[in-house]
């Protein structure tokens, strides 16, 4: 079933939770609601269920106006996060409770009911744990019975509010995957919240990004990735390495640093480059095209690369600079706090006015787009 | 570990000792002796007294009137605590905050107050008494006037307990409810009920003791007409001015069996909910 979201805002007391937003959720996508803390998704999410009601606008499901129609007749899915499982009910109670309350017309006998239990029990691989009670299960179990409650009633829409912000990393990324297979086999349409840009890219069709109660992009995950439309988005995904200054003479420059710029962009005036740790080479000695005189302050070696903690060395950056390096490099270099070295870089997202989008440069065109993609897709899968 | 244990504080076996004796003393002086010298007093005419007493015509309207009184009581503050707790802990309104804090006015206020404040207000004098006395209602001075003081005496008892449970419960099971297409009752019989039944029985005790109990209220409106508008607890007193004293604490003696059994249900609440607790926390995983 697709859903529209049609200038639908909401405000509670002084705070305007959302602005006037619209948004279409094609049939069978799996959505992701992504956005810091406050940034109305689950003010979103609860909307699309009717467990809240918008000040203005309309909710359409497959065409349809449901904005008036109360949330028991939507007949959505809804997981909670902190999964508000029915505490004095058995797992296999909890399951069955969307089935029991049914009107007695459309009911399914008790035996159905046990079956379709038993089903649901089966997929999500709880079946030993029928009689336990939620306070004997853990999280993730917790989660999977929540899950199991909302498919009980075989809903074509399933909202999920931060499903995995509560459990710990293992079990996330095995519910991730195993969420994902589930939309797949269960052709539903689903949107989730999350604040984690990890698990967005990796499990989205597509992703949209919120902020302060507005929508600031939609994409894909990959064109998310490597085409984010504003400052937000690209501040969101990740760390990144901010150079300010000035654009003069087809430089961008303060200090001692500064960044060639092809001939196309040439406003004059204040600006930034935004560069991505993978984006940027580290390097002893700076190229035609760059001049970033950084000095190492912190060398962390835990993970796929060796992550390096920068300072700007002779011009000022708010935030420290943060390069990945390959282990093998590393091995070959050593480099130890204090240590001096320029930044070279492939891409960066130049932006020149406030509001507007980034204009994208690329130095080395030919190998910089490989490695772009690599390091999307690395992205994506959650590397 | 014998050092460290030696070093608690208040551990060497003299301060503990004393105490635990004065402790016992104070409880058996304050508590223990008045109880069992109510009994004591009641029985001291032998058994045969104690049934007379106890099957005397007044002394059996007292107690019909007390239980008829309680018998209303409860149910009328069951749905009002219930639908209160409901009302401040699932919504957000203006005048919420003041409202938690009006409902404990019952407890604030002396009872003789009350009594005093409905006798102004519903009394033939009253403000509102007068249009009453033309419809022909008598409130004060019969047994309706009684059921009201009671009401008003014991109405937080239920709210009280309810509503900081609902509040740390949250309204988020209820949400999943609806969600799963359950209409309000079911809601209110599937999953708020059983999420709050131990406390209403516990909020239900308390508030049929203090309505079996209620003295200061009900004698300032009930005109302690023998036989009619006369509770228990009033008919003690009477009964005590009499110079019937042995009559009077036959009376007490089954008010104080009432306190009793109503401290015994409320330690079994107690045990079942500890118990459940218990068997929660040791089969988690």
């Amino acid at each position: 079933m697709s859903i529209q979201v049609e200038n639908i805002s909401k405000r509670f007391g002084k705070f305007q939770a959302l602005e006037p937003l619209s948004l279409e959720i094609p049939d069978g996508q799996l959505i992701g609601l992504l956005g810091p803390s406050g940034s109305g998704k689950t003010t979103l999410l609860r909307i699309i269920a009717g467990l809240e009601t918008a000040d203005t606008g309309r909710i359409l499901f497959h065409g349809e106006d449901v904005t008036r129609v109360h949330v028991r007749d939507r007949r959505v899915g809804f997981v909670f996060q902190h999964y508000a499982l029915f505490r004095h009910m058995t797992v296999a109670q909890n399951i069955a409770f969307g089935l029991e309350v049914m009107p007695k017309a459309s009911r399914p006998g008790a035996a159905e009911i046990r079956k379709r239990v038993s089903d649901l029990l089966e997929m999500v691989q709880l079946g030993h744990l029928a009689t336990r009670y939620p306070a004997q299960l853990s999280g993730g179990q917790k989660q999977r019975v929540a899950l199991a409650r909302a498919l009980a009633m075989q809903p074509q829409v399933l909202l999920l509010d931060e499903p995995f912000g509560a459990l710990d990393a293992k079990v996330r990324k095995d519910l991730r995957r195993w969420l994902r297979s589930l939309h797949d086999e269960l052709h539903f349409t689903s949107v989730f919240v999350t604040h984690d840009q990890e698990e967005a890219l990796e499990l989205s069709d597509q992703v949209v990004v919120m902020s302060a109660g507005r929508i600031e992009q939609v994409d894909t995950p990959q064109t998310l990735y490597a085409q984010p439309d504003s400052r937000f988005v690209l501040g969101f995904l990740g760390h990144i390495n901010v150079l300010q200054g000035e654009i003069q003479a087809g430089r961008l420059s303060q200090g001692d640093a500064w960044i060639g710029l092809p001939e196309s962009t040439l406003p004059v005036g204040e600006a930034q480059c935004y560069l991505r740790p993978h984006e940027v080479r580290l390097q002893l000695t700076p190229e035609a095209h760059a001049h970033l005189p950084l000095r190492i302050s912190a060398v962390s070696l835990i993970g796929a690369e060796v992550r390096i903690e920068l300072e700007a060395d002779g011009w000022q950056s708010p935030e420290p600079w943060e390069v990945g390096i390959s282990h093998a490099q590393y091995n070959e270099w050593q480099p130890m706090r204090g240590d001096r070295c320029y930044a070279v870089p492939d891409v960066g997202h130049l932006f020149t006015s406030e509001a507007g989008e980034p204009e994208l440069i690329q130095w080395h065109k030919k190998k910089t787009q490989k490695s772009v993609e690599r390091s999307v897709l690395q992205q994506a899968v959650g590397a | 570990m014998r050092t460290a244990s030696h070093l608690r504080v208040g551990d060497q076996p003299w301060v503990k000792w004393s105490l635990i004796s004065l402790a016992l003393t104070l409880v058996g002086l304050l508590l223990v002796v008045p109880l069992v010298a109510i009994f004591a007093q009641a029985f001291s005419g032998g058994l045969q007294t104690y049934v007379a007493n106890l099957t005397d015509y007044y002394t059996l309207r007292a107690i019909g009137l007390t239980l008829f009184v309680a018998a209303l009581t409860v149910p009328i503050n069951l749905v009002f605590g219930v639908f209160l707790a409901w009302l401040v802990t699932r919504f957000e309104f203006p005048g919420r905050k003041l409202l938690i804090t009006l409902i404990d006015i019952p407890f604030a206020v002396s009872p003789v107050v009350a009594g005093l404040l409905y006798l102004l207000l519903y009394g033939s004098n009253g403000w509102l008494g007068g249009w009453l006395m033309d419809q022909d209602i008598q409130l004060m001075f019969s047994w309706p006037g009684i059921l009201m003081v009671t009401v008003f005496v014991t109405c937080p008892f239920v709210a009280r307990e309810l509503i900081p449970l609902m509040q740390q419960q949250g309204r988020e099971e209820e949400e999943a409810g609806v969600t799963l297409g359950a209409s309000g009752w079911q809601l209110f019989r599937r999953v708020t009920l059983p999420n709050i039944q131990w406390a209403l029985i516990y909020g239900v005790v308390l508030t049929n003791a203090r309505a079996v109990g209620e003295f200061g209220a009900v004698s300032v409106v009930s005109g302690n007409i023998r036989g009619e508008t006369n509770t228990l607890p009033l008919h003690v007193e009477l009964l005590y001015q009499d110079y019937n004293v042995v009559g009077a604490f036959t009376s007490a003696s089954l008010l104080a069996g009432i306190a009793l059994l109503t401290l015994l249900v409320k330690s079994f609440i107690e045990w079942r909910q500890m118990r459940q607790r218990a068997a929660l926390s040791e089969e988690e995983v």
